[in-house]
């Protein structure tokens, strides 16, 4: 099975093998409106479920990014230093954040697949 | 519970402009278009913006003296103005702080205020407490107030009104027709740029602000863009940058007080102000430039190197013209000169940062 895995954080996960990539949602850059700068994590951080890993700040707000899984970072995206505008112009894909290891593939099961997001953000 | 929020004549245009809305001073009031703020502000910035402004209280004082009466409660020079001219000041309090600041425009047989939404309430009741029976206010809820504001403003608003709009100067206001509408046209703004507001009557408003938005260039810029437009310009919000503790002196206003003013007195909190224009203060309102890329909003400290603390800032973000953080703060005398080096504490991490000049972005206002 592939496909994208969602927090209620509004992370997009996509796993490959022992790694995941992680970005925010379509849906979360639209309600953050235009993104100006993006304080991503270094490499080597070790990150449990729900510890702040990023922030993404909008010309309105900052906010916080969580680890939406436990592991470590090794690699961030830093085509976003030089334009954070990527984050709205294409959030689930060369918008990601970093990649990190995974630690533990059972906290995959408490991600949403696609349709269950969508479920999600339309009670918002 | 809190109470219902207002809506300004304009609400209905903002819906169906797509505007996505926020509480502000009571009112609910459009953060943003669907352009989205960046580009709202470099619309703004490159052509024209126009904003709902609404909120903001409209009132007249009429009668004999009401400029020699005002004057006893700001320290800017009232009586001095021609008639059709106005004067951005300050009401301020007997140590001298801010308790609002305003736009006052003389006409023939009134005075024409401007004030802030947040302060309406305290504002009139100032006024009220203090006024002489030969003086009437006029408070003007019956009006709208629209921003144009940008380079081609003029060359808009000039399509449509009469009263050679386009040659008044900055700091000038005319009554004046725009299409048939009795407007108070005013040459200000909040924004650095050339511009207008235009207070026209409520059942009016809509159509006004349609006609002007389908000019060429012209589109809806909410309060998310106003507020970086205003910041980049260096320009005082109240209840952020000044409030009731910081003095026009240290908020780096005394180009606001007039000679005569700044040598008599005769407001509240004189002898403090002049004071300090005389010895200085011991803090003062600084521009700040974070040398990152993380932008450093409202009440991050402001440290020096040593760490120690030197003041906060008070109103900080992304400046879409400059391309990068800026903000603006209070630091003390000695660490407040242009290029002193300091840090600023962005969720705990201090940033280095460095003092500047305001304006971030030169103020083009049309001196005739």
């Amino acid at each position: 099975m592939s496909g994208l895995k969602f927090s209620e954080d509004h992370e997009w996960i996509e796993v490959d093998g022992d790694t995941a990539t992680v970005g925010i949602t379509d849906y979360a850059q639209e309600q953050l409106g235009d993104v100006v700068f993006v304080d991503l994590p270094a490499l080597g951080t070790e990150l449990a479920v729900g510890d702040d890993v990023a922030v993404v700040e909008s010309v309105k707000a900052a906010s916080e990014i969580f680890a939406p899984l436990s592991g470590v970072i090794i690699e961030v995206n830093e085509d976003l230093e030089a334009d954070p505008s990527k984050v709205n112009e294409s959030a689930e894909s060369n918008g990601w954040f970093f990649k990190m290891t995974i630690e533990d593939p059972s906290e995959l099961d408490g991600l949403m697949d696609r349709d269950a997001y969508n479920a999600f953000i339309a009670k918002l | 519970m809190s109470a219902p929020l207002n809506h300004t004549p304009l609400f209905d245009l903002h819906v169906d402009c797509g505007a996505k809305f926020a509480p502000f001073a009571g009112f609910e009031m459009p953060v943003q278009f669907p352009t989205g703020i960046l580009k709202e502000h470099t619309q703004t910035r490159n052509a024209a913006g126009l904003f709902d402004v609404s909120h903001m209280g409209q009132l007249r004082i009429f009668g004999s003296g009401a400029a020699a009466w005002l004057e006893t409660l700001v320290p800017g020079d009232l009586t001095g103005l021609e008639p059709g001219r106005m004067r951005y000041t300050q009401f301020t309090n007997d140590s001298g702080g801010i308790l609002d600041d305003l736009m006052v425009t003389r006409f023939d047989d009134h005075l024409f205020l401007v004030i802030n939404a947040a302060c309406k309430t305290a504002d009139l009741e100032h006024l009220n407490a203090a006024l002489p029976r030969e003086l009437t206010i006029d408070v003007l809820d019956d009006r709208a107030l629209i921003a144009l504001q940008g380079p081609t403003a003029a060359a808009v608003l000039a399509r449509h009104a009469n009263d050679g709009v386009a040659t008044m100067p900055f700091m000038s206001s005319a009554l004046c027709a725009v299409k048939g509408v009795a407007c108070i046209v005013s040459r200000c703004g909040y924004t650095g740029e050339d511009g207008y507001e235009i207070s026209v009557p409520a059942d009016r408003a809509i159509e006004l602000a349609e006609l002007l938005s389908v000019e060429e260039g012209v589109g809806p810029v909410g309060l998310g863009a106003r507020d970086s437009l205003r910041l980049e310009a260096g320009l005082c919000l109240y209840g952020q940058d000044i409030d009731s503790s910081t003095t026009p002196v240290e908020a780096g206003l005394v180009w606001s007080i007039g000679k005569r003013r700044r040598r008599d007195g005769g407001f509240p909190g004189d002898a403090v102000i002049q004071r300090q224009i005389k010895d200085g203060t011991a803090r003062k309102r600084v521009g700040i430039q974070p040398l990152g890329r993380a932008p450093a909003r409202a009440r991050a400290k402001i440290i020096d190197p040593a760490g120690d603390e030197l003041g906060e800032i008070t109103s900080g973000g992304f400046g879409p013209t400059v391309g990068g953080p800026v903000a603006m703060g209070y630091a003390p005398r000695d660490s407040a000169a242009v290029d002193t080096l300091v840090q600023v504490v962005v969720r705990g991490k201090p940033l280095p940062a460095k003092i500047v000049k305001l304006p971030f972005t030169p103020q083009r206002y049309f001196r005739g």
